[in-house]
């Protein structure tokens, strides 16, 4: 018996290693398939990529006039307002369908619906939903508002129902062996398991929905997104460059100030 | 004499006086908000009704619809796979610029930090509106969207695994003579390779989603059919586009769970 002749092959994921090719081949092709789909020649690419050194030049210096200043800042302050709402909405509906899409505190068929809302409100992108609502009530802030309350409540109850899930049974039981009532155990069993991670959400899904209300107005769901998009169509440039600062900078200020909240909580 | 009877208090008074002033500034903010946006809802009562009243229209889904959004579904597939791809090749390099330990200086770390948030703060659909302008419409400029907007994410984490890594490792390599090429090869990125599995695909879920509203501004793929449906008021053929969205995001999340499974 040669010992000699033992050899190391690294580990992989794949049971077999001509599965491992074949996957590998597959991703390839499909990739190749993909780039010519999406009609992805090396020409055009070079091509767009050099119109953009003189579209660079376009976008700069970023310029408002004053009255398109005071614009940005209105609906500016729009979009900060409609995502003030919209959390707050959002989590007020997202408490009891968090507590009902939890699988240790809900019965079986409430537990699927919820989980079934849950899932609607997280498949769809907010400019989906925000077309739809603009649709069904007309332009303006509050088919924002709508939107953001309805993916704020996929997110928010999805999260909160998973923490809901991880509590400690034990302090549950004990509450309800004293002999309080269904609502009193939730109050004084659950509720103040949750608690920080719910403060904790809250801000975190507060920053997000200043990030979503910047963009659908470009749907006409209300906020900066409209005027981002007529500046567009104007060819404007410089004056979407400026924009496009305005937005950068509040989103950046929304996620300092989440951040430092989240920290402090957990 | 009285005993003094110990008592006990959840907070104290300066923590339930920040909490006070902290709630009461959140409410005024949201009341101030709701005036400021001065929405003009006269009777709010009519919102349920007019939802409902687009639900019904979408019933039944338009089922005959199907055969003309295959073609744009495919079209959203590729365009995620091909900019979590792009983002990918792009996000190596800028992560190793925004990870603390292996950027060369400070101007370089800086330099990834600043990609990485500009990157972030900028919306799929912001950098589909430029690209557009760059490439023309279509699905080619949405995949450099998507490209885009990736690599921020991608370089974030990343660089965030490769402050982790054991430098151990990095310094064994270096110490056998390897080249700067080769100390990457085989002393950063072994120990970063399921994290840039597990990331990738995780992106590339989140760009199957963007990507499906990537043809409202004229970027290709699915969103394209969607618009036009809701711009003809055609709510059936809207609700079967939906459906199909919902059923692609729904395998593509779960495919997704499942391989992010695997490499852990």
């Amino acid at each position: 018996m040669a010992a000699g002749n033992r050899t190391w092959e690294r580990p992989t994921v794949f049971p077999r290693r001509g599965m491992k090719w074949a996957v590998y081949a597959g991703i390839v092709g499909f990739f190749l398939w993909s780039g010519v789909g999406v009609g992805a020649d090396p020409a055009r690419i070079a091509q767009g990529l050099g119109s953009a050194g003189s579209l660079v030049g376009d976008f700069l210096p970023p310029s408002a006039t004053p009255r398109q200043a005071q614009r940005i800042l209105d609906k500016m302050l729009e979009s900060v307002a409609m995502a003030m709402v919209s959390t707050l909405t959002g989590i007020v509906l997202s408490v009891p369908i968090a507590f009902m899409a939890a699988e240790n505190l809900s019965p079986k068929p409430l537990y699927a619906i919820n989980r079934g809302f849950i899932s609607v409100s997280r498949a769809f992108n907010a400019i989906i939903v925000g077309i739809i609502a603009v649709k069904a009530i007309g332009f303006g802030p509050l088919a924002g508002i709508l939107t953001i309350t309805f993916k704020t409540v996929g997110f928010f109850s999805k999260l909160l129902a998973e923490d809901l899930e991880d509590i400690d049974m034990g302090s549950v039981d004990a509450v309800r062996a004293s002999g309080a009532s269904p609502i009193q155990t939730l109050l004084y069993g659950v509720v103040p398991q949750i608690i920080p991670r719910f403060a904790g959400l809250s801000v975190y899904r507060w920053d997000i929905n200043i990030r979503t209300s910047t963009i659908i107005g470009i749907v006409g769901a209300g906020g900066i997104g409209s005027v981002l998009l007529t500046a567009f169509n104007r060819y404007d440039y410089q004056y979407v460059t400026a924009i496009l600062l305005a937005i950068i900078t509040v989103v950046l200020v929304a996620e300092g100030v989440s951040a430092v909240v989240r920290r402090r909580y957990n | 004499m009285a005993v003094e009877q110990p008592s006990w208090d959840r907070f104290d008074r300066r923590r339930r006086i920040t909490r006070f002033v902290l709630l009461l500034a959140a409410a005024v903010s949201v009341i101030a908000s709701w005036q400021f946006m001065d929405t003009g809802v006269v009777r709010p009562e009519t919102i349920p009704r007019e939802v409902g009243d687009l639900l019904t229209r979408m019933y039944p889904p338009d089922v005959a619809y199907t055969t003309r959004i295959v073609q744009p579904l495919i079209e959203t597939v590729q365009i995620a796979a091909l900019g979590t791809l792009g983002a990918l090749v792009l996000a190596i390099p800028v992560a190793l610029l925004a990870a603390e330990n292996t950027t060369p200086n400070g101007a370089t770390f800086w330099l990834g930090k600043l990609i990485v948030t500009v990157s972030r703060s900028v919306n799929t659909i912001i950098w589909a509106l430029f690209f557009v302008v760059l490439f023309g419409s279509g699905p080619l400029a949405g995949a450099v969207a998507i490209v885009f907007r990736s690599v921020g994410f991608l370089g974030k984490l990343l660089g965030e695994e490769i402050e982790e890594i054991d430098f151990g490792q990095v310094e064994a390599v270096r110490a056998s003579g390897a080249s700067q090429a080769q100390v990457l090869l085989y002393g950063v990125l072994p120990q970063v390779k399921p994290a840039l599995v597990g990331l990738s695909i995780y992106r590339w879920d989140i760009n199957i989603r963007d990507s499906t509203v990537l043809g409202f501004v004229g970027a290709g793929g699915i969103g394209v059919e969607l618009f036009r449906a809701v711009n003809a008021f055609a709510w059936q053929s809207v609700a079967m586009v939906l459906i199909v969205i919902l059923g692609v995001v729904v395998v593509t999340e779960s495919l997704s769970a499942y391989t992010r499974g695997l490499v852990r």
